[in-house]
């Protein structure tokens, strides 16, 4: 394990930065985000999770897949470059690095996605480990462990060093490359410490005896006609929030838009709470708001799972925990339809 | 890479008038049959009434490439309709202060009264609308850059 | 609060109406979701964290049979009234019982105090003891209120059928809604458009904004009507972020009762109430004073004019004397 004195972590941005894109959570203007690092840019790696999920880099909110233009009876169809620039993401937390794990079992799967695919090769993905989970914090009940989260790099804060312990060839890579600012760890005793403190934190944190078992033994039916989801859906606004700021969801919409000389093909995130989801000539399959919520909890911990070899696609970030408007989320879904404690 | 269009070139703003066809949009005839001149800068789209113009149409114009907009309807007290320039002027004046309150220059939409028998103000107040815009140059603030050519 | 739960079961127990739309206790101590109860009121709260404005769910409620007992703070109850008006609900079929407010507070502002692992919280006066598993926190609940707190109407009730008075000391200071407009009008249009794009460009189109908002209350919004041209679920371009803000704002201009709930709910805190709140600024300044949703009868500013309205270019001389 190689290490850094955090207050040196500005050397090791620049460092990365000479040679590909830094991307890492920075605050901006009461919110924060994954953004480019410059000398100016506020980075915050105190703040657990940044607004929109790291899935932005890789899975754009809004995307152009191709422009058509017409000159005379010609018609033109332009393509964006598909290499894109090799880049880090630096500061990726446990449960946002299994997110981009599910992704891939969505968009690098055949047929695959190659505008998903070209930004995820070009990628480094340097992980950092948690300090202080938050009360809305249910990662572990996913299996993913917050004290050593994988990704090409991991990396640990504690007492005032940074440690970076490189996990693949892509993060040997990197490594090597900027391999004058570090040095040897050779006391890592500051990182046992830390992941053995944060263990006990995540045992006393209220949403960690969330049970999932209700989902793995019920008949996907069954589940679908439970009688809870009256209930449940009942606060529900359906605006996109949760989906948004979620790092799994994945569903998106594409457009043409008219630019009066051309034609722009682009897709953008679609949300299952909206009343045009999947809209088509015969109408929307989900006329009610409880159709749509019902959706997206189903897709989450039900249906991905039965596709994807008992793999939910729920990381339990907390982001749609802490985000939703009218204060419902996942965890109140689980545990109402059986997960008790 | 040059973004900077070529100083040398002269600025053409292009500007969209709303005119309503009971009282601007004859204006603009008579502008025309008097054989007034005003500059070729400005397209004219007839609406039936100066209250037809939602505030959509003020910006969609803006993100496909205008540089300036103006709303021509009766004068108050002549509507066709009766009321509907008064119901206009109540919204252009709210929507015009919201633009100025984003820090959108304030003077890229005006609202004018022009009558079928005005077809010299016509001529005058576009002459001079375009004036205007065009010490203002180019909107940038409030266009759509995928429209851009 | 007791006193708030033994009204509604008196009030249940009356028959005055058979269900009610209030606040249920959700995950953490701080959640506060909006339900309905019909017999059993477990879980039905009201305290410093009921912020949400329970009005627009009224507009599901009352396609329902029967009567819907509802729990209304001061600010709520303008939207109770503008969807009177604008016969979105049944004043038949509901029973308002109107509620003291002394301010909600704002967990985001708890969590961005630095504390987090909250655990429990308890209100003991001005005083938020905070348990969390990073250990006892304490903080005065008046650091910690919602913005939307800190500006509102006051504690009139504008419609309701019975009321629980007041008996709570106000000792929260309050500033004039007025005063961020005013210094963002001060500025030059560029640091004003500067401001904007700095604020608008967080914008995720998330519509939590416009679905909270009791003035939007149309069917289907322009934005998601594919048919009108405009609409879009991401903002492609900055020019988009713009746009839908500036619409959604002209369309509840002399509507909005200025509740607040819009820039409450941003998951990106956009103060998106400065938006609104520039046009009740106008609004009062041009056409006399107007309080969407004071009562349920009066026209609002932009369904009515007077000979002598002022010409747009008003909006040009300002300043400029």
């Amino acid at each position: 394990m190689l290490r850094l004195s955090a207050d040196k972590l500005d050397k090791l941005f620049s460092a990365i930065s000479d040679a590909k894109e830094l991307y890492l959570p920075v605050e901006e203007n009461g919110s924060s985000k994954f953004d480019k690092w410059s000398e100016e840019t506020q980075v915050n790696l105190n703040r657990l999770n940044t607004v929109k999920s790291p899935k932005d880099l890789f899975f754009p909110q809004s995307e152009d897949l191709m422009r058509f233009k017409k000159e005379g009876k010609k018609i033109t169809v332009d393509t964006p470059d598909e290499n894109c620039k090799e880049f880090v993401v630096f500061g990726v937390r446990a449960c946002d690095v299994k997110s981009i794990e599910v992704l891939d079992r969505v968009f690098l799967s055949e047929p695959v996605d190659t505008y998903y695919e070209s930004k995820r090769k070009a990628a480094t993905i340097v992980s950092l480990a948690c300090s202080e989970p938050e009360e809305s914090c249910f990662c572990n009940i996913f299996g993913i462990d917050a004290t050593e989260p994988a990704a090409d790099v991991s990396t640990w804060l504690a007492d005032d060093y940074l440690y970076w312990e490189a996990k693949t060839e892509k993060g040997e890579a990197l490594t090597e490359s900027i391999k004058s600012v570090f040095e040897q760890a050779e006391d890592t005793s500051a990182v046992d410490a830390q992941k053995e403190n944060v263990k006990a934190i995540i045992e006393k944190l209220p949403l960690s005896g969330l049970n999932l078992d209700y989902f793995k033994n019920n008949d996907m039916m069954d589940i679908f006609n439970s009688e809870k989801w009256d209930e449940l859906y009942e606060a529900c606004l359906g605006c996109g929030t949760c989906t948004f700021v979620c790092p799994t969801c994945q569903c998106y919409d594409i457009r043409d838009y008219d630019t009066g000389h051309g034609i722009v093909r682009y897709r953008c995130w679609d949300s299952c709470m909206y009343s045009d989801f999947t809209l088509m000539a015969g109408g929307q399959p989900r006329t009610t708001q409880k159709e749509r919520f019902r959706q997206r909890f189903m897709h989450k911990l039900v249906y991905f799972p039965m596709n994807n070899d008992g793999e939910f696609s729920c990381v339990g970030c907390g982001r749609c925990v802490n985000k939703c408007p009218v204060r419902l989320n996942i965890a109140k879904v689980i545990r109402a339809l059986g997960g008790e404690v | 890479m040059q973004i900077e269009e070529n100083k040398n070139e002269e600025f053409k703003p292009c500007i969209v008038a709303f005119c309503c066809n009971w009282c601007s949009y004859a204006g603009a005839d008579l502008a025309g049959s008097s054989r007034l001149t005003y500059p070729a800068d400005v397209k004219i789209i007839r609406v039936p009434c100066s209250c037809r113009v939602n505030p959509l149409f003020i910006l969609r114009a803006f993100q496909r490439g205008a540089d300036g907009v103006i709303i021509c309807g009766c004068h108050p007290g002549d509507c066709h309709y009766t009321t509907g320039n008064y119901y206009a002027r109540r919204r252009m004046t709210l929507l015009f202060g919201m633009l100025d309150y984003l820090g959108i220059e304030r003077e890229r939409t005006r609202v004018e009264w022009v009558s079928a028998a005005e077809g010299a103000k016509f001529a005058a107040t576009m002459s001079d609308f375009i004036d205007t815009v065009t010490k203002l140059g180019r909107n940038r603030k409030l266009r759509d850059l995928r429209c851009k050519e | 609060m007791q006193r708030v739960i033994d009204k509604v079961k008196e009030l249940l127990a009356n028959g005055v109406a058979d269900r009610v739309l209030a606040w249920k206790v959700g995950e953490f101590p701080y959640d506060r979701i909006p339900g309905v109860f019909k017999d059993d009121l477990d879980g039905l709260c009201y305290d410093s964290f009921s912020a949400c404005n329970l009005s627009k769910y009224l507009i599901n409620e009352t396609k329902k049979d029967g009567r819907v007992l509802v729990l209304m703070k001061p600010c709520d109850s303008y939207g109770v009234n503008l969807l009177i008006k604008e016969h979105r609900i049944d004043r038949e079929k509901i029973y308002i019982l109107a509620v003291p407010c002394n301010c909600k507070v704002d967990i985001e502002k708890i969590k961005d105090s630095g504390i987090k692992g909250i655990i429990d919280i308890a209100e003991e006066g001005d005083v938020l003891k905070i348990n969390t598993v990073y250990g006892q926190k304490e903080l005065d609940r008046r650091q910690v209120l919602c913005d939307k707190c800190l500006s509102c109407q006051g504690k009139k009730h504008v419609i309701y059928d019975e009321i629980i008075e007041d008996d709570e000391q106000q000792n929260i200071e309050k500033t004039d809604r007025m005063e961020a407009v005013e210094e963002l009008e001060a500025m030059s249009p560029e640091e004003r458009f500067a401001f904007w794009r700095s604020e608008l460009s967080k914008c995720i189109r998330c519509n939590a904004c416009r679905n909270v908002c009791p003035a939007c209350s149309c069917n289907k919004c322009i934005f998601d009507n594919t048919d009108t041209g405009v609409a879009a679920k991401s903002n492609a371009d900055s020019f988009e972020e713009n746009m839908f803000h500036i619409i959604r704002a002209f369309h509840v201009a002399g509507r909005c009762t200025d509740c607040g709930e819009c820039s409450r709910v941003c998951p990106q805190n956009i103060p998106l109430h400065l938006l609104n709140r520039k046009f009740i600024k106008e609004i009062n300044e041009l056409y006399g004073e107007f309080q969407a949703g004071e009562d349920a009868v009066t026209t609002g500013p932009l369904t009515f004019f007077t000979m002598e309205d002022a010409e747009p270019d008003v909006v040009y001389k300002k300043g400029r004397d």
